[in-house]
């Protein structure tokens, strides 16, 4: 395998032109969508089949009580442990070369149950293909030399392009410039890979708690749950069977009064 | 702008006044870049905008208070002494004396000495400076007399308090008072601020004043013509700065000069002689003038016919052919016909309804263009019965950038080649194909003429390279940098030029009709290799490195690829850098000279804006500003509205001018246009209660012709929009997303309302004054399926109102009136 790629997103220098949501669209050739009154700049509320970079508009308060105005782009993570991938029974999700998460579209079959498997809400489903969609990490480009097209629209290096080990370092470093600045809750997302879905390949600065952004505190795979689950669900079968039992017996004893 | 995007990431503060991250993503990464070197960056607009969310600090204004901002700011480093008083001394004209018959607008009640009522203009007599017997400027170097420049500009804006700043602009004087103390103590020679700005301070009835404003903050701090320093004006994507050099402006010619009166330039010896000042490098205004006309006019301009100076159009006024001008005398049926090349001004314009009746009256219109756009679709604008449209439209198609040869010129005077990528299909022409074909064709038509008039015309070539059908865009810009039209010889009979060689310097152009050239800054951007080669370094694509962090080695910046204008001013009088962190250009006294028996030379990290070899200790070797006759910058000006900005309140405002007696700017031009097509609301008129400015998006350009039916654009606003605060939105009842009114005297347009923190009402002089604002790049063209790429017009709200230099609109402050509902 070759050295794992990635791409480090630090929303400290995001000034929200949307290049990278453009760039996205018009490489991935995605199409006209109709888009919907969300009350501020941002458009669409969430990723959909046309859209895979997404920049988030977040109006917040500071402590001193001045306007904060959060501006992130948002992408698919390509994570570590990917639950679309754990999901797809058909092995049309896989993982390529240099660490990336993709969708062979040929061989989806639209069973959706990635859809439901991704603990960002990243992947949707076309009607018109009848397959799951999502970030490709220009896939098409990273195997001809060239580095995503929402990072290559980018004009201020919000978005990065590298290899993820490198990208790492650089990110802890900027974190720590940012601390010293005055940005208390600097913080990396999906950076450590001993962290949470063993790192993600898409990683983040924010400069605020991940859940101010829509980002879970800390991701789960829907499968990680399923001993528990399953345990609970065989204890409530159980729970209802002897209830049963329990029914039809007192109906028995009933006798014919 | 006097300086250079890049350098920007030198700035210790950068003062962002336009709204920079939106409007100039790309430029933008300079400011990010200083930022993460410690740089502190300041936002000063109305509203709170994604340039707002990178700032440290946010300063919310009121548009159309510009000029009491700056002069606060003016006002403050002068009380406090933050001012760069060695730079100001020696490089401004802050020392010289004005005649004691002139008064400021402190002592005028708004109005400076020389006012006449009765025709509405100034008498600026006694704006000038005393002189001594040998005629040179009075000066006094301690800055004390009364009648200094310095003691004048002190007295005018000791009116701009805090206090004043505060009541006027709405702005907190703690806040004011911290804005002002974070910029002006970023300055001297170890520090320097830059200050952006863009049609937020342009498009006013003191426009032109608002930049000389800025200016003048930027002479007191010594930050002009130093690394991070500068007045960094944000020109239009992508060749803004390119049209004004080439000048496709009514009152120019190319190189800044101007187009000729009717009344005051009648020959070529009246014109050279009114318009060539006595000093500075403008002396060589003939050469460049001549050279102009010879590559106008090739062979057929010669001694004998003033170089065909009589073939040139002459202006009757001087706003005549103004943008604004020209749409009432197309309304009032002077103006006939009209070519709109890449111009969208059905949308685009101010008082957009009035433009779209003006040209529903012409005999023809033609349009060139990437789409169809609103104008070329004026007979059936909406409310608009085409049958009583009497005018013939043509519509040619246009191609755009990628389908052509070409420069553009970016807003740090960066010319940039482009190669045509793919070839325009069908029957769309380049604009220059279409020029140029056009000109061929009419003067087949004028052939026989013996007209005198039509001498020129017939004389000019409009052909470029071998195929008189598809110029040779590299031909043109041969052209525009200039030619030797015969061979030229040193004074040693050497040949320095052979006949059509390309000039590699203006510094070579000729008034005896030896040199051609187009446009005279441009020189330099093509020259000759031995081989007669052209090499054309617009298309050069070395990247900045750190040996040459101003990236000499990619484009062509004019004059003379020099990135920093007036760099002479980052060296002290003795020609040492004023600080090592600062240090720019310097003088090398040990360098090589202009002769072998010759030292010292001007050397450094960009090409000295300044004669190379004149040493600091020689006469004007101190003066750093030489495009000016007096070699200094000037806080004493020469505008017509006085010589020094003074604020006066929006043609339309809600409230009265608290600085003076004066309203408006007295010399402000307003166009009385019939039919009520140029309604003004009055000062505080209930009926129009909002302050009401415009803007742009970042995902939209302009009238949005190249933006509103590309749907990767077109879908990531929903629908045209107003954005209005929470306070304004529970007074009016709304909610978000809900549809609007908007209304002016002159017309009204239905929108959405986006509702939020990002906009709040201003304390003006106690009372509370709302403002609301909506962008302008919406139509009735654009994507069927998508209906939120159309929308109405937002200039149909804006006046024919104009600043009193330039004639520019007033489109960023006026006032309107909101309806819930339409209505």
């Amino acid at each position: 395998m070759a050295r794992t790629l990635a791409m480090f997103t630090d929303t400290s220098l995001c000034i929200g032109c949307r290049a990278c949501q453009v760039a996205c669209k018009q490489w991935n050739e995605l199409g006209l969508e109709l888009p919907e009154w969300t009350g501020t700049y941002q458009n669409h509320t969430h990723f959909t089949d046309k859209t895979f970079r997404l920049v988030r508009f977040i109006e917040e308060p500071k402590p001193s009580g001045d306007l904060a105005w959060l501006l992130m782009s948002d992408v698919c993570k390509h994570c570590a442990d990917a639950g679309c991938l754990n999901a797809c029974p058909t092995g049309a999700i896989y993982r390529t070369q240099f660490g990336t998460v993709n969708i062979n579209q040929d061989v989806c079959n639209g069973c959706r149950y990635c859809v439901s498997a991704c603990p960002f809400g990243v992947v949707s489903f076309n009607e018109n293909t009848g397959t799951a969609k999502k970030c490709t990490f220009c896939n098409d480009r990273i195997h001809n030399g060239l580095g995503p097209a929402c990072a290559k629209a980018c004009p201020t290096e919000s978005i990065q392009f590298g290899f993820r080990d490198e990208l790492v370092g650089r990110a802890q470093k900027r974190v720590e410039t940012l601390k010293a600045m005055g940005f208390k809750d600097a913080q990396l997302y999906g950076a450590d890979s001993s962290g949470f879905l063993g790192g993600l390949n898409a990683f983040f600065l924010l400069l605020s708690k991940p859940s101010t952004y829509g980002l879970p505190e800390n991701p789960k795979l829907p499968q990680k749950n399923i001993f528990v689950d399953s345990l609970l669900s065989i204890g409530s079968a159980l729970l209802v069977g002897i209830g049963a039992l329990v029914a039809f017996r007192q109906r028995g004893t009933g006798g014919e009064a | 702008m006097t300086t250079n995007l890049i350098d920007i990431q030198n700035s210790d503060v950068i003062m962002a006044t336009s709204n920079m991250a939106e409007n100039h993503p790309v430029g933008f990464q300079w400011v990010m870049k200083a930022k993460e070197r410690g740089a502190k960056f300041i936002h000063v607009d109305p509203r709170f905008t994604r340039t707002s969310a990178a700032a440290d600090i946010h300063v919310p204004i009121r548009s159309g208070t510009n000029i009491a901002f700056f002069g606060g700011l003016i006002n403050y480093a002068i009380q406090n002494n933050l001012y760069f008083k060695d730079y100001v001394v020696h490089y401004t004209n802050a020392p010289y004396l004005i005649d004691p018959a002139f008064k400021t607008a402190t002592d005028g009640n708004g109005l400076f000495t020389g006012f006449d009522a009765a025709k509405g203009t100034y008498d600026r007599t006694s704006w000038k400076y005393q002189l001594d017997g040998e005629g040179n400027p009075k000066r006094d170097l301690t800055l004390k007399d009364p009648n200094s420049v310095f003691q004048l500009m002190r007295r005018h804006y000791s009116r701009y308090t805090p206090q004043m700043v505060e009541r006027v602009c709405g702005i907190p004087q703690a806040k004011f008072e911290e804005v002002a103390k974070l910029f002006c103590s970023n300055s001297g020679p170890e520090k320097t601020g830059t200050i952006t700005y863009a049609l937020n301070l342009t498009q006013h009835t003191n426009g032109v004043e608002n930049i000389r404003a800025l200016c003048m903050l930027q002479l007191l701090l010594g930050n002009i013509g130093r690394p991070g320093g500068g007045v960094t004006a944000l020109r239009g994507h992508a060749n803004v700065q390119g049209a004004t050099d080439l000048e496709l402006l009514y009152h120019e010619l190319p190189g800044y000069m101007a187009q000729p009166l009717r009344d005051a330039h009648p020959d070529l010896t009246a014109y050279l002689e009114k318009e060539t000042p006595k000093g500075g490098f403008w002396v060589n205004k003939p050469k460049f003038f001549v050279s102009l006309l010879k590559a106008f006019y090739g062979d057929a301009a010669t001694k004998d016919n003033e170089f065909g100076y009589q073939w040139l159009p002459k202006r009757a006024s001087a706003d005549a052919y103004s943008h604004q001008h020209i749409f009432v005398d197309m309304y009032n049926g002077v103006i006939k016909g009209f070519l709109a090349l890449g111009q969208n001004p059905a949308v685009g314009g101010p008082n957009a309804k009035l433009a779209r009746s003006a040209m529903q009256r012409l005999d023809w219109l033609v349009v060139k263009d990437i789409f169809l756009t609103e104008t070329a679709e004026v007979w059936k604008a909406p409310g608009t019965d085409p049958k009583t449209v009497k005018t013939e439209v043509f519509f040619m198609p246009a191609a755009p950038a990628a389908e052509k040869d070409g420069s553009l010129t970016n807003t740090m005077r960066l010319i940039q080649w482009h190669e045509k990528a793919v070839n325009p299909p069908g029957d769309v022409t380049s604009d220059a194909e279409f020029v140029c074909t056009l000109a061929q064709r009419l003067q087949k038509l004028y052939a026989g003429s013996k007209k005198e008039r039509d001498r020129g015309f017939l004389a000019a070539s409009f052909k470029y390279g071998s195929n008189p059908n598809e110029p040779e865009m590299v031909e043109v810009l041969k052209e525009v940098n200039g030619y030797a039209t015969e061979e030229i010889v040193d004074k040693d009979g050497k040949p320095v030029y052979k006949k059509g060689q390309a000039l590699s310097s203006f510094a070579h152009m000729t008034d005896d009709g030896k040199t051609a050239g187009g446009c005279w800054i441009y020189t330099g951007v093509t020259v000759e290799d031995a081989d007669g080669k052209l090499i054309n370094k617009a298309n050069a694509r070395k990247p900045a490195d750190e040996k040459d962090y101003l990236g000499h080695g990619w484009g062509f910046a004019w004059p003379a690829n020099r990135r920093i204008l007036y760099n002479r001013a980052a060296a002290d009088l003795a020609g040492k850098p004023w600080s090592e962190k600062k240090k720019l250009i310097w003088w090398d006294a040990e360098a090589p000279g202009n002769a072998p028996d010759k030292k010292g030379k001007w050397v450094g990290l960009d090409v000295p804006d300044f004669n190379p070899f004149l040493a600091p200790d020689a006469k004007n070797g101190d003066k750093p500003f030489i495009m000016r006759t007096d070699l200094v910058g000037g806080f004493f000006g020469p505008l017509n509205d006085g010589p020094f900005p003074e604020h006066y309140e929006p043609i339309e405002s809600p409230v009265k001018n608290l600085l003076s007696k004066q309203q408006n700017n007295p010399v402000a031009k307003i166009w009385k246009v019939p039919d009520q097509k140029n309604e003004l609301a009055g000062v505080g008129s209930t009926d129009y209660p909002y302050v009401i400015t415009t803007y742009r998006l970042t995902e939209h350009h302009l009238s949005g012709v190249m933006s509103r039916y590309l749907p990767m654009l077109a879908e990531l606003h929903y629908s045209h929009f107003t954005e209005i605060s929470h306070e304004l939105a529970k007074e009016l009842g709304l909610t978000n997303g809900d549809m609007v009114t908007v209304m002016t005297p002159r017309g009204k347009i239905h929108v959405r309302a986006m509702v939020t923190n990002r906009f709040k009402p201003f304390i003006i002089d106690g009372k509370t004054v709302h403002q609301i604002g909506v962008p302008w790049h919406w139509g009735y063209n654009g994507i069927e399926q998508l209906p939120g790429s159309k929308g109405d017009i937002t200039n149909d709200l804006s006046a024919t109102v104009g600043d009193p230099n330039v004639y520019i609109q007033e489109t960023k402050a006026f006032v309107c009136n909101v309806k819930k509902g339409v209505v």
